[in-house]
């Protein structure tokens, strides 16, 4: 096994058809990195999700709490 | 007794915290084959005696192409199962395998079109490969777009299902559709059953590739399956701590 090109310039521009394949590969790891990274994403965002709503869960009890003191002071 | 296995599948706790083990495996197996195969692929792989240097797409090409086929049946099929045990993971995996899919054909279609002018001179033609690949797409994008159309997530479940069971025909027609017309798209280049028509020092790098793609996909899926389990259950206890934990 032995590497096909002469210099790392005759590597990038492989015979002119260098622009084709440096696209095809460029976009296809850009597209799996994000088909990979997007769970990553989405679990973040549950996360956030799961946080405010027991902050407002949190919010809404210490309201009831303190309503029940005002009307026993009451 | 024996299909005990079979109903602790549909628990999604169960299956999340199988998982969990598999992930950084699969994921460091896809990263080095695909490394390698890309390395081999572009710079040590023989030139094509026909098409010279533009042929190294063939690389991720057929790999995509591949996954994109293989993945149907996946979504297809896990569609089925939801529909016949109404089982939740398995339509969890249903819709976690059309974005994947999705991509894996988009990727197919541009490296195919980027090749295609090169070769044919031309970055696109109606054929019947080219068109029964972007109908795919298609398919892939209904499935998506009717699964989240729908409010009622069992409604939307059974409907994106019922849409991937029927665009099932597509899939024959894909694979016949170079034997059936005539297209410029090559032959298939390996084949099980015949000798293949293509030199080892090329087969090898397309295999590693092949393969890395294999393990992309099935890390891929694991992932986007579990983010989709988690938020449906959102609201039990198990998710939250999931959650809550690391990662």
């Amino acid at each position: 096994m032995q590497f096909q090109f002469s210099s790392f310039a005759d590597f990038l521009a492989m015979d002119g058809h260098g622009i084709y394949v440096w696209i095809s590969f460029a976009v296809t790891f850009i597209a799996l990195a994000a088909m990979a990274l997007y769970p990553r994403l989405a679990r973040r965002h549950l996360q956030r999700e799961l946080l405010n709503q027991q902050r407002i869960e949190q919010r809404r009890r210490k309201v009831k709490a303190q309503r029940t003191v005002v009307q026993e002071n009451a | 007794m024996a299909w005990q296995w079979f109903h602790r599948l549909g628990s999604p706790r169960w299956f999340y915290q199988k998982t969990s083990g598999w992930l950084p495996w699969l994921a460091l197996v896809s990263i080095v084959l695909l490394a390698a195969g890309t390395v081999w692929g572009l710079g040590f792989a023989p030139e094509d005696a026909k098409q010279g240097n533009s042929y190294r797409i063939i690389f991720i090409h057929v790999p995509a192409a591949f996954l994109a086929l293989a993945g149907y049946y996946i979504m297809a099929i896990s569609g089925a199962i939801g529909l016949i045990w109404k089982m939740k993971l398995s339509f969890a995996v249903m819709r976690a395998a059309a974005p994947i899919g999705a991509v894996l054909t988009f990727i197919s279609l541009f490296t195919g079109a980027v090749w295609g002018k090169p070769t044919w001179g031309t970055y696109w033609v109606w054929d019947a490969r080219i068109t029964s690949m972007l109908i795919l797409l298609f398919l892939y994008i209904g499935v998506m777009a009717l699964s989240q159309a729908v409010s009622r997530e069992q409604v939307a479940d059974k409907a994106s299902a019922l849409l991937a069971l029927v665009g099932t025909v597509n899939i024959p027609i894909i694979y016949k559709s170079v034997d059936w017309w005539f297209t410029l798209h090559q032959p298939a280049t390996i084949r099980l059953t015949e000798s293949s028509s293509i030199d080892p020092s090329m087969f090898y790098p397309l295999l590693i590739m092949i393969i890395g793609f294999y393990c992309l996909y099935a890390w891929t899926l694991l992932t986007h399956t579990r983010t989709l389990l988690l938020r449906r259950e959102i609201r039990t206890q198990w998710a939250q701590q999931e959650l809550a934990g690391e990662n």
